[in-house]
């Protein structure tokens, strides 16, 4: 894996469905910001800058990091655009990581950012090209077919998508940054809101977020402060349309995944990991992802879930930030599960830490659940 | 102004018109204080005067209203942006009105000033008014000296839009050509990798799991079965109406299934494994699109058995 590589800094902004005060450069460089001085650094401090958001789409900017260059104190520095659609948070900080692990740089700030307000996703996710048929579907409409699959093959109980929603918008009320409060949420309420794209329900789906996340990367020799360590990073992605594609449990994050457990020298996730914050945007993927990941056996992630397992007081607690079912400005939501994952490690996350978490993983994934980006951190170094 | 003379018809035959109007318009010595906010108005500057206590009253009088003691001399600019404190919305203005148009009336802290000044806030509608926003000043073109030298005040800009187009003439390629052709005769055509013994539709040219070229074109039936699908119940214009069944359709003959609309039965009696025959459009109707198909509708067949492991299944 090259040179050590540890996250000292870790801003977020606020996430909310509308930052009407801010521009999309006073937003990114407030959560940069927010990691510097986390870093005790200053943007002189930074070698180069490495920048991630979804589809250029979404806000009708084009190449936002040549916009961006300069409000993130990249002058005469080198700044680079990762795009893997959803996971590219996740793919950021990775790439940046990559820069410190192969000994380019010391230095290196990761900054991923979404303003949804200036748009509708789901529009942008949905220009159909002529000669097709007109399925408008955006996101939920793409994997709603999936959940449901999952759900016959493993004869889940219909209530488990409800019980992740409760337990994430949960945990966000103990994150002061999460976008979804809603106090006392349950299984009822859930079950009460209307099927949007059946069989996913409206309060089993992720909100339209505008929000930044922004870390700081050093190398061994760079560290200032509080360091997560990095112990495994592993990328993986798939195509599309291959016939015979596995689409509930992807190969691509199979191979993801085991790749970065050798990395770590994890042989069973559920044991030698303390705490994930993986990439749930539709409840019924926590399920899902417990068993690609390989936290359960195949067709019986459900159970974790019913049994408790993934909350903030399981064996096994997933986003316990309250995860992107409460908070997603889409290009920083991986990178929020990877800067939360190096938060519960550094013991920084405050009300919804996770008591002693010495080893986390942090997950996300994109496309037609065809990229995936993870990576596990640690307070020990490698 | 004398009486309507009694000559002049009226709606009842004891009732008048009667105005009372000073000739020319009555005067106002402005005094130093007043006259130095007008003036200095006049010139597009608003000014406050400061009390004894050092609090700055915007528009100035001769004397602190809390106190009763004469004001300092002192003048303070201020504004001219300034925030709303209170707002009362006028939805239909009168003649006398500083607007023609709806408008509210607000108390404006000025930036500087430590009261209000009422006057008209031009904001649109009442949605866009709220307490603590932002405004400045709208001058007329012609300043006089009176308090309508500022005709009134709107936002400060918070939001611009973006009108972002691209326009693009899309000619699909040779393999989408050559299916389209003959989607235009009712078949549903596919392509072999004879590497991977897979056959994929639409008919594509290269194949996406090893990258060869393929070459072989094979057609498929315009039936299969229903892997798996979503009920959309979220209107948008560009799709079917809600609630429409976006399916996987593996059609037989095919190895990787297909995104379409399933019609012909109500949404929530469609099921996994149903089996579904395209409804194609009159030939001479079709545009050479997938909109050729109308949709897929149940066979009536038995359903296929999805646990026995249909290839592609679960898409
Ligand atoms: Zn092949």
């Amino acid at each position: 894996m090259g040179e050590r590589c540890a996250v000292i800094g870790v801003g977020q902004t606020r996430y909310t469905t509308k930052r009407l005060d801010v521009s999309i450069a006073g937003l990114v460089r407030e959560a940069a910001q927010r990691a510097l001085d986390d870093a005790g650094l200053t943007f002189a401090d930074i070698d180069a800058v490495v920048v991630g958001k979804a589809p250029d789409l979404f806000e009708g900017v084009m190449m936002p990091e040549a916009y961006l260059a300069d409000a993130l104190g990249g002058a005469g520095k080198p700044v680079m655009r990762v795009h893997t659609a959803g996971s590219v948070g996740g793919s950021t900080a990775l790439v940046g990581a990559s820069l410190i692990q192969g000994g380019v740089h010391d230095r290196v700030l990761v900054v991923a950012f979404e303003k949804q307000s200036e748009s509708n996703a789901t529009w942008a996710l949905s220009t159909h090209l002529p000669f097709g048929a007109s399925l408008v579907v955006g996101a939920g409409g793409y994997f709603a077919p999936h959940i449901r699959e999952y759900m016959r093959r493993s004869g889940a109980p219909d209530h488990i998508g409800a019980l992740v929603a409760v337990k994430d918008r949960r945990n966000a009320l103990k994150n002061p940054y999460a976008h979804l409060r809603i106090p006392g949420i349950d299984r009822a309420m859930v079950e009460s809101t209307p099927m949007l794209w059946e069989p996913i329900r409206y309060l089993e789906t992720c909100p339209s977020s505008d929000g930044a996340c922004a870390i700081v990367l050093a190398s061994e020799k760079a560290v200032t402060g509080t360091p997560a360590w990095i112990h495994g990073a592993a990328m993986r992605s798939e195509p599309l349309a291959r016939a015979g594609r596995e689409t509930v449990s992807p190969q691509a994050g199979k191979d993801c995944a085991a790749d970065v457990y050798r990395q770590a020298g994890i042989s069973d996730p559920r044991r030698d990991i303390d705490v994930a914050e993986v990439y749930v945007p539709f409840s019924w993927y926590e399920p899902m992802w417990l068993e690609n990941l390989g936290f359960a056996p195949e067709n019986e992630g459900w159970k974790l879930t019913e049994a408790g397992s993934t909350a903030l007081d399981g064996d096994i607690p997933w986003n316990p930030s309250g995860g992107v079912l409460s908070s997603n400005p889409i290009g920083a939501s991986g990178l929020i599960r990877f800067a939360e994952a190096a938060l519960q490690v550094r013991g920084m996350a405050g009300e919804h830490q996770v008591e002693g978490a010495a080893t986390a993983l942090g997950h996300a994934y994109g496309g037609g659940a065809q990229f995936f980006a993870m990576w596990i951190v640690s307070n020990r170094k490698p | 102004m004398p009486s309507d003379p009694p000559s002049h018809p009226p709606s009842h035959p004891l009732e008048a018109r009667h105005v009372l109007e000073f000739p020319g318009g009555y005067t106002r010595s402005t005094g130093p204080v007043i006259g130095r906010f007008l003036t200095e108005l006049r010139d597009r500057r608003i000014v406050g005067v400061r009390t004894a206590g050092a609090r700055v009253l915007v528009p100035p009088l001769e004397y602190d209203p809390d106190t009763g003691e004469a004001v300092t001399g002192e003048y303070v600019e201020v504004g001219p942006a300034g925030t709303v404190q209170a707002w009362a919305w006028v939805s239909a203005p009168r003649p006398a009105h500083p607007l023609d148009r709806p408008f509210a009336w607000a108390t404006i802290r000025l930036d500087g000033a430590d009261t209000a000044l009422v006057h008209a806030v031009d904001a649109g509608g009442p949605k866009a008014m709220r307490p603590g926003m932002r405004v400045r000043p709208r001058w007329r073109d012609r300043t006089s000296g009176t308090i309508t030298d500022i005709e009134c005040f709107v936002p400060e800009v918070t939001m611009i839009t973006a009108p972002i187009r691209t326009e693009y003439r899309v000619r699909p390629g040779a393999a989408l050509t050559r299916f389209l052709e003959r989607i235009g005769d009712g078949v549903l055509l596919g392509g072999r990798c004879a590497g991977c013994d897979q056959v994929y539709v639409p008919y594509r040219t290269s194949c996406p799991a090893c990258g060869a070229l393929i070459e072989e074109e094979r057609e498929v039936a315009d039936t299969g079965t229903v892997t798996t699908f979503a009920i959309n119940n979220l209107p948008d214009p560009r799709a079917p109406e809600v609630p429409f069944v976006s399916a996987y359709i593996l059609l037989d003959g095919a190895d990787i299934p297909m995104i379409a609309l399933v019609g012909g039965i109500p949404a929530h009696e469609v099921r996994q494994g149903m089996r579904v025959r395209a409804v194609w459009v009159p030939p001479e109707e079709r545009t050479m699109s997938m909109a050729d198909i109308r949709w897929f509708a149940p066979t009536g067949e038995p359903d296929a058995d999805l646990s026995a492991g249909t290839p592609g299944g679960g898409a």
